[in-house]
């Protein structure tokens, strides 16, 4: 009984690795062919998470280019392969993340996820290991670590840039007062602080200064002791679980038709289920965005883009419109592409060097950076939300759902004064 | 400080500052009894579990929290006002109460004297599934309803009130009534209440206490289906929107004292009152810790809760 029961066994073992080696016989083959062939791409993607909405629209921007590209005959003449993992939305997954792409996947460029907190710890690794990386949408993190290959495809520019243009905007429309709403966390407090010291400069009085916690579930009091102050600008600093509560509150208690323009820095109200789901409460908000279907938006291949976005998005049950972050992952392959084309090679000194001193093209428009690895002209848009109604997404596919009152170079319209006035 | 424009007090902070004036703090009072009447309504069903039958009750606010997606589903797919929906759901989740007390019952209560400490173990663990599952299903973004009293407000003089909040105002007193008069004038209400105050004297009666705690603990989850339509209303849900009640819902059932309804009513109100005060004059910073002070201090003077038994 034992020694058939060992003989069964030793069968089965056979047959197991018999079969195993079988079945991997072929992948072994093509990872080997793979690794002799293709250009490594390594990233981590907030795949869930928080963050996990924003990262997989991004990174099917980046697998478009990816296909594009490969249909060109890829780069070098090595076909472009992506090693994507997922980090998880947290600062915690990134880094073990970046040191298997580089020592273990030997991937010839990295990328950053998309996010500030997960890109942080990242950056003192690249700058160690001498490598270029490409970053997406992280918020001043290369101040303090200096790193000289740092590359940021966001449109944010200099520091200060979002709270100079709404107060630029705020102040030609006759605003002397300011009240600033934040959410207690370090984004946004930032974002804030920015405000003020612009304001302190600026000369312009803060009239209401209100930090609530992440966890406030009722805005009314807020909005009600915001009103009592009667503020000419109101600069919001929220994050997408507020800025809905605010919003609605906004609608129902009102704000003053002495207020000239509200909104600045409100994240969340850039993805269409949030817009989606608060329709008609946008009305009259100015806020940052990074791309809008404008006319003054579309470059070489924009729109190209899009179509296949738009196709492959309810494929892959990302978001559907996609703008805020989609069109930018695409735009970070492009640099990729003209730098390692110029440098022939994947030298990373060669591939920074193009990319510091070149105008850059893309479907974003044309890209220069500063020293910093931020862009040298700011384009982050300060648009305003004119005549939305609820529960209809296709709408915002539309011109003049999201007129583009800043930068000038980008413009679209005016901003139309009290908000209020959008609202009724 | 007095302000040129007339009787207007500034109070500043270390953070920020408001003004603050009479109109103003009557504002805040009124809308602080609003604030206070929601509170209640989402922490009735847990003076019921907690405060009654002494169920280690953690997992309520992602009860809550799943009530809320449940009536999501029933207003996007249907457009069933959510208040009604919120009164479909209750038979089902009032299955759903009996199944889940049943399990804890036959794991950990059955089985001994320190069923209190595992069987918060086993509530943590049930939340922390219902979110992953309305995770799974629903994903991180936030999902709201539709109904004709959400988003519009009713102007009194200078004074515009949020419709929502008059309804959760409503909802909640009606609750509370029927609740007090359901413990107190049937049957099986004073068999619960009587499970609370002794359990083997009940079963000396002949009453089988775990068959009324059963029921009791059905009753106290079915109520979140109507608390969950609430949620909803009053604003936008996302799967970990529990943490955000946890402490309050805890805080307005101790500080009632333990089982009493109309306590819950009125420390709901005070913990409203005093959160909008705060928030109106010192800011919004201040006001979670406000829900802590005030449970610290009550229960120092009365340990057994304002209204305790």
């Amino acid at each position: 009984m034992t020694s058939k029961f060992r003989t069964t066994r030793r069968r089965v073992l056979q047959g197991a690795v018999a079969v195993g080696a079988i079945t991997s016989a072929p992948s072994m083959f093509s990872i080997a062919h793979a690794q002799q062939q293709s250009l490594k791409i390594g990233l981590s993607m907030p795949q869930t998470g928080g963050l996990a909405a924003g990262g997989r629209a991004s990174q099917l921007g980046l697998e478009i280019w990816r296909d594009d590209i490969n249909a060109k005959g890829g780069l070098l003449g090595r076909k472009v392969e992506l090693v994507i993992y997922d980090d998880k939305s947290s600062a915690a997954e990134s880094p073990a993340i970046y040191a298997k792409l580089l020592d273990v996947d030997k991937v010839d460029l990295i990328f950053a996820p998309y996010g500030t907190v997960q890109t942080a710890p990242i950056l003192p690794l690249a700058k160690q290991r001498g490598m270029v990386l490409i970053g997406n949408f992280a918020f001043q993190v290369n101040a303090k670590v200096g790193h000289d290959m740092w590359f940021n495809i966001a449109p944010w520019g200099p520091a200060d840039s979002w709270a100079s243009a709404f107060l630029d905007l705020g102040q030609k429309a006759g605003g002397k007062t300011l009240a600033v709403l934040a959410s207690d966390q370090e984004f946004s407090q930032n974002v804030a602080k920015a405000a003020k010291d612009v304001a302190a400069k600026r000369g312009i009085q803060v009239v209401f200064e209100q930090n609530y916690p992440p966890t406030t579930v009722e805005f009314a009091g807020i909005i009600r002791s915001l009103k009592a102050a009667k503020p000419d600008m109101v600069y919001v600093t929220s994050y997408p679980p507020d800025s809905a509560g605010i919003l609605r509150a906004v609608n129902e208690i009102g704000v003053g038709d002495n207020v000239k323009i509200f909104g600045g820095g409100m994240v969340g109200v850039q993805f269409s289920a949030v817009m989606e789901n608060l329709g008609s409460l946008l009305n009259g908000v100015t806020n940052f965005n990074s791309w809008l279907p404008e006319p003054s938006m579309f470059f070489d291949g924009t729109k190209e883009f899009f179509e296949k976005y738009s196709k492959r998005a309810i494929e892959a049950k990302v978001d559907p419109l996609g703008y805020y972050l989609a069109p930018f992952g695409y735009a970070q392959g492009q640099l990729i592409e003209q730098a390692v084309n110029a440098a022939k090679s994947v030298d990373q000194k060669a591939i920074a060097k193009h990319l510091r001193e070149n105008e850059l093209k893309t479907i974003v428009g044309p890209i220069t950076f500063a020293a910093d690895g931020e862009r040298k002209e700011s384009a982050t848009l300060m648009a305003q939300y004119r005549g939305v109604t609820d529960k209809n997404l296709d709408q915002f596919r539309t011109v003049g759902k999201q007129v583009i009152l800043l930068p000038e170079r980008l413009k679209s319209g005016e901003l139309v004064t009290p908000f209020e006035a959008l609202r009724k | 400080m007095i302000n040129d424009s007339g009787g207007v007090f500034e109070t500043t902070t270390g953070r920020g500052w408001g003004v603050f004036s009479v109109e103003l703090l009557i504002e805040s009072i009124i809308f602080g009894v609003l604030l206070g009447c929601f509170y209640c309504a989402v922490s009735i069903g847990l003076s019921v579990a907690f405060g009654l039958i002494d169920v280690p009750h953690i997992a309520h606010p992602a009860f809550l929290v799943l009530a809320a997606y449940c009536v999501y589903i029933l207003n996007d797919t249907w457009g069933i006002d959510p208040l009604l929906a919120g009164v479909l759901i209750t038979p089902l989740f009032f299955l759903f109460g009996i199944v889940v007390y049943r399990l804890y019952h036959a794991m950990f209560e059955k089985r001994g004297s320190d069923a209190a400490v595992r069987g918060i173990a086993f509530f943590f663990g049930v939340a922390f599934i219902i979110e992953v599952l309305i995770i799974l299903q629903f994903g991180v973004d936030q999902r709201s309803v539709t109904a004709p009293y959400i988003g519009k407000s009713w102007r009194i003089l200078e004074m515009r009130i949020p419709i929502r909040q008059i309804v959760a105002f409503v909802v909640a007193v009606s609750l509370t009534l029927a609740l007090t008069l359901y413990l107190s004038r049937t049957f099986t209400g004073r068999a619960i209440r009587a499970v609370a105050q002794d359990e083997g004297a009940l079963r000396l009666l002949g009453a089988d206490p775990i068959r009324i705690k059963t029921w009791a603990f059905g009753l106290a989850t079915a109520i979140l289906g109507i608390a969950g339509a609430l949620l909803i209303v009053v604003a936008p849900v996302e799967p970990t929107l529990d943490r955000a009640y946890i402490g309050r819902t805890f805080c307005v059932v101790v500080m009632a004292g333990l089982g009493s309804m109309s306590g819950t009513l009125v420390a709901a109100i005070i913990l409203g009152v005093a959160e909008s005060v705060v928030l109106t004059s010192f800011g919004a910073s201040w006001a979670p810790a406000i829900s802590f002070s005030l449970l610290l201090a009550v229960l120092a003077v009365r340990p057994q809760g304002l209204f305790g038994r």
